[in-house]
This record gives C-alpha cells, sequence and structure tokens, in this order.
C-alpha cells in the first residue's frame, strides 16, 4: 500500500536544485512528481522517481544527504470537492497530515494526491475502509 | 606491551637524576651553538652552569613559536647541516612554517619513542599498521611509519587522502592498528558505510588518533563506528613530532609523556609562573636529548594539566590530560571565552550530532556574532522542515546553556566544510579588530 519517498537535504543556493535534476537525469532516473519545503537557510526536496535504489546510489555517491520515508499515494476524484471529502474523513481521526503534494499523472479519470501522514497505518486503514483507492509504490511508480 | 621497561617504569629520583644531567648537557650544547640561545640566556644574566637542579628550570627564558619564525629558517639549528639527515615543517597555515631538523641520532631517538608509543596503543610485532597520516612535511606519517618499523610492526604507508582505496586496502590487507587524524578516521568511517562496508568485518584492534584536539564524545563514536579501541597520541613538530606522549590503552586516561626526553612544566600562559601538578594552565616543553633541533623551554600554547600518580598499565611517567584547548584558539566572543572543543562536545552531546562542524566569527554592529555550521548527515536527516528547525534550535540552546553564549546554527551540506589534509577547518573569524 505504502510508497516510498526520497528525501534530499539542500542548502539555499543557488545550483543546488539543479545539481539533484543532473545526477538523476545522468543515472537515467524519470522524477513523477515533487514538493519543496523551505526556510531561509535550506531546503527539503522530496520526490517520487521510477527507481529508488537507483536514485539514492547516485546520489549519494554525489554527497547529497537522503532520506527514505514511506507515504501514501490516494486517489482523488477529479472533481470540485474531490479533495475536500477525503479531508472530511481523516478530520476525526488521530491522523494528521504532515505535508502533501500533487502527483503529476492521472490515474484512470482519477487525480493522484501524496500524503505524508504522521501515523501512516492508521491512515491505510482509514482510507480503505471508506472505499479510497491507495496506490500501491509499484504500481505509482510506472503510472 | 610496555616497550621500553627501564624508562618507562623508572622511579621519580632515579628519572629526575637522568633528566638534571641531560639538560645541562643540552643547555651547554646550545648556549655553544645556537646564537638566539645565547642571546637569551646573557640578556638574563644566566650562564647554563647557573642550572644546579631541575627547580632552576624555571629561571631560564621561554622560547616561543614566533622566535622559529624569526630564525627561518635554520637557524635555530644546534648542528652543522652536514650532520642534518632530515627535515620537516609545519604546514604554516597561520604564519610562516617552522622548519625542525634531525640528526641520524634524532631519527632513532624519535623512532623508539613511537614504538614506545604503539605499544602503549596495543601494537605489537605481528600487527599490520594501517598508517593514514599525511606523508610528507608533516611528521605524523613518516613518525609513525619508523616507529612501527622499529618495533617491527608491518607498516602500510598508504598516507592520507584516496579514502576509497584506503578501505578497499582494509579489507583485503587485514590490517590490525590504525593510525590517522581523529577527524579523518570519522571520514573514512563514512566512506565505509557509503561503499557497503563494515568495519565489523574488518581487523582493528586499536586505533591511534591524533594531530588535532578531539574530544571524549568524539573518542566514543570513534569506537563505535570504527569498532576498536581509541587512544590519544599527542606530539608537535617543534619538539619532535607524534610520540612526546600516548596514553596507554589499558587505562585511557591521560597521555604519558616520556620524560627521558623532555621535561614538562605547566605555567600560567598569563605570568609566566610555574604552577603545580594537578593545576590548568600551558604546556611548556624542555628537549633533553635531541641534538639538531634542541627546544629550550617552548611555549606550545596547547591547555592542559598534569598527573604525576602511577598508572595502573605500570607505567610511573608523568601523565598529561587531553588537551582541552590551545591559548591562541580560545576565543573570545562577546567577551566568553570559547574553546572550539567545547563546542564540539555539545555537538556530540546533541542527538549525536556529526563532529563535522565549523565556527565562523563576525562582527555586526561591533557585536560579535557566532554561527555554528553543522553538516547534515543521514543520521539527523529528516524529510520535514520542522524536525530540522527543531534540531537548530536544540543546539543552540544547549551552546547557550553549556558556554554562556548565543549562536545562530546553519545546517550544510554534507562535505561542504572543507578539510585540509585530513585535518578539519574549524575556525573562520572575520572579524576586522
Amino acid at each position: 500500500m505504502k510508497a516510498e519517498q526520497i528525501s534530499i537535504f539542500l542548502e539555499n543556493k543557488a545550483g543546488r536544485l539543479a545539481g539533484v535534476t543532473g545526477t538523476l537525469s545522468e543515472a537515467g532516473v524519470n522524477i513523477r512528481a515533487l514538493s519543496m519545503a523551505d526556510t531561509s537557510d535550506f531546503g527539503v526536496l522530496r520526490l517520487i522517481v521510477d527507481d529508488n535504489g537507483k536514485a539514492k546510489l547516485a546520489l549519494k555517491e554525489k554527497g547529497f544527504t537522503v532520506g527514505t520515508t514511506d507515504v501514501l499515494a490516494v486517489e482523488v476524484p477529479d472533481e470540485p470537492g474531490g479533495l475536500h471529502n477525503i479531508l472530511e474523513l481523516l478530520k476525526d481521526s488521530d491522523v494528521n497530515v504532515e505535508y502533501m503534494y500533487a502527483f503529476v499523472q492521472q490515474s484512470g479519470s482519477n487525480a493522484v494526491m501524496i500524503f505524508r501522514f504522521d501515523n501512516i497505518d492508521e491512515a491505510v486503514d482509514l482510507l480503505t475502509q471508506k472505499g479510497v483507492r491507495v496506490i500501491s509504490g509499484k504500481d505509482l511508480y510506472t503510472l | 606491551m610496555i616497550y621500553d621497561i627501564e624508562y618507562e617504569t623508572m622511579p621519580r629520583e632515579a628519572m629526575e637524576s637522568i633528566q638534571l644531567r641531560r639538560l645541562q648537557t643540552t643547555l651547554q650544547r646550545v648556549y655553544a651553538t645556537v646564537p638566539f640561545y645565547r642571546e637569551k640566556f646573557d640578556q638574563a644574566g644566566l650562564t647554563p652552569s647557573d642550572i644546579q637542579s631541575l627547580n632552576d628550570l624555571e629561571k631560564i627564558p621561554f622560547t616561543y613559536k614566533k622566535d622559529l619564525r624569526d630564525n627561518y629558517p635554520f637557524g635555530m639549528f644546534a648542528v652543522p647541516m652536514d650532520n642534518v639527515v632530515r627535515i620537516h615543517a609545519s604546514s604554516g597555515t597561520t604564519g610562516q612554517p617552522t622548519v625542525v631538523g634531525y640528526t641520524a641520532r634524532d631519527i632513532d631517538t624519535w623512532a623508539n619513542l613511537m614504538a614506545r608509543s604503539l605499544a602503549a596503543g596495543g601494537a605489537s610485532r605481528g600487527d599490520i599498521i594501517h598508517n593514514a597520516y599525511g606523508y610528507g612535511l608533516f611528521t605524523g606519517g613518516l613518525g609513525v611509519h619508523y616507529g612501527a618499523e622499529k618495533m617491527g610492526a608491518s607498516v602500510i604507508p598508504v598516507s592520507g587522502g584516496n579514502s576509497k582505496r584506503q578501505i578497499i586496502i582494509m579489507k583485503d590487507f587485514g590490517p590490525t592498528i590504525i593510525t590517522a587524524t581523529p577527524s579523518y578516521a570519522l571520514h573514512l568511517a563514512e566512506v565505509a558505510e557509503e561503499m557497503g562496508v563494515s568495519f565489523n568485518e574488518l581487523k582493528f584492534k586499536f586505533g591511534i588518533f591524533g594531530a588535532e584536539p578531539w574530544s571524549e564524545t568524539m573518542r566514543q563514536e570513534i569506537e563505535r563506528k570504527l569498532n576498536l579501541t581509541a587512544v590519544d597520541i599527542y606530539g608537535l613538530s617543534e619538539v619532535i613530532g607524534p610520540g612526546v606522549s600516548i596514553e596507554c590503552h589499558e587505562a585511557k586516561n591521560g597521555m604519558h609523556i616520556f620524560e627521558d626526553h623532555f621535561i614538562p612544566e605547566i605555567i600560567n600562559p598569563e605570568t609566566g609562573e610555574v604552577l603545580p601538578y594537578g593545576e590548568i594552565g600551558e604546556l611548556v616543553f624542555t628537549s633533553i636529548t635531541k641534538e639538531a633541533f634542541p627546544v629550550i623551554r617552548y611555549r606550545t600554547r596547547d591547555i592542559t594539566r598534569l598527573h604525576p600518580e602511577v598508572c595502573t598499565c605500570g607505567r610511573t611517567l608523568v601523565r598529561m590530560e587531553k588537551v582541552s584547548g590551545r591559548t591562541d584558539d580560545m576565543l573570545i566572543i562577546r567577551g566568553v571565552n570559547v574553546f572550539p572543543s567545547q563546542i564540539e562536545s555539545v555537538l556530540m552531546e546533541t542527538d549525536a550530532v556529526e563532529p563535522h562542524y565549523q565556527l565562523v566569527i563576525g562582527r555586526k554592529e561591533n557585536l560579535d556574532t557566532l554561527t555554528v555550521m553543522v553538516e547534515v548527515g543521514e543520521n539527523i536527516f529528516s524529510d520535514e522542515v520542522k524536525g530540522l528547525q527543531k534540531l537548530e534550535k536544540k543546539i543552540s540552546h544547549n551552546i547557550k546553556e553549556f558556554l554562556g553564549v548565543s549562536a545562530k546554527v546553519q545546517l550544510v551540506e554534507p562535505k561542504t566544510i572543507a578539510r585540509s589534509q585530513g585535518k578539519a577547518v574549524r575556525v573562520i573569524d572575520n572579524r576586522k579588530i
């Protein structure tokens, strides 16, 4: 059910993001989704890619600090209120969204959102019980 | 193992009588052959024969690093160049390099002291020593090398750098002892990890680390990551190089000074007054056997204290504590005395932060600013910005609490802090005063 996201520590300096994309490009890794969180000094780049192993190896070789986190890829109906209905489901649970971002590709006619939850196992149970489709990592990377 | 049982376990009285005889000979020689020392003695109204006991040593003026620089390159040599077989020099990163020379007998003395040191650190015949100290003008590489050969151990002269090849050599040759600067040892641990090599699969038993200050917490990290017992070695090229003093692996409680070759004193760095055993001050050395480059009351600028009690390992040699700072490393930030080693301890005690750090001192509107740059390794990385910000705050809070100085903590990418010849550059002072 879970998908693996890689995250990279970046200093807020010119060319650092290009350093990551260049490394992935050389390694033949395709970026499927990304989000960037930053402060004035540093940022954390989060990526869903088609080959985590290859991406991590290539980035570490270049000296980047790379972390991995389990996230959920959730199908969201591509219509008004689609995302809102899913967040409503979570509202009364103890599951909190740490952050989220959109996946580029659609799954059929649905949009896909990447969620980082504080309690991922509970989130999986909750969403699947309510009939929300969670896309497994394997399917996501090749979507 | 004690390499030289006679001298390393000699009763204090016998040691002192040897020291006095050797000191008197050295003073006669430098007075006759080194114009600098003759002038110093004359100015102080002293002749070498005025020194009748070890206590008289304090009558002799100090020798400073600046004196060595003023006599660059060979002005302090006490023998003609015909008798000098080796020249080493300090890196000169903080000014003109200082140049030191050795006669054939000095090289043999040094090899003997390094053999004693390696033995105290756990080595013996049959061990394979991975010597990752730099070979060259720096005394570390060749110092260990000659000591290892003297004791009959096998030495791999791998020197510093080309870290990936070092890990392959460790896997293939199975060295049992490693000698390196502590920061380079941790760097090798990082490289091994990247290559998927665990130190648990390697054969190391002991590591002998020195040439830069390191803390007790850094020792624990090295012992854990490299899976060995780590001991501290002390030396400086002006005195002879590594092998001035060494911890024994049995007690790891202070470094035994080879007093049959060097007389240590602890002085108040401000007044020059000699302090009793147990008090903290600046370490001063007088060499009493060296031929080419004797030093008389040389101010090391290292801060430590001496303990005369006999060690559990059996050595009677006086022990010096780990150097806790340097008189010239001491930073005064907004009037607070700060040693880089104190910041290092705080970092290590805060969530096992990697000890790759750099202090940048600036001045903004007449106020000193301290920025602590810390490399973000995988062990402290978080995919959430708030996690990293929390870490910054925690480090900054702990520095304020333990040192009483405010610091901005800046997280930087791994390997962005310069490492020069295996020695990390710890302080950048941008203040223009």
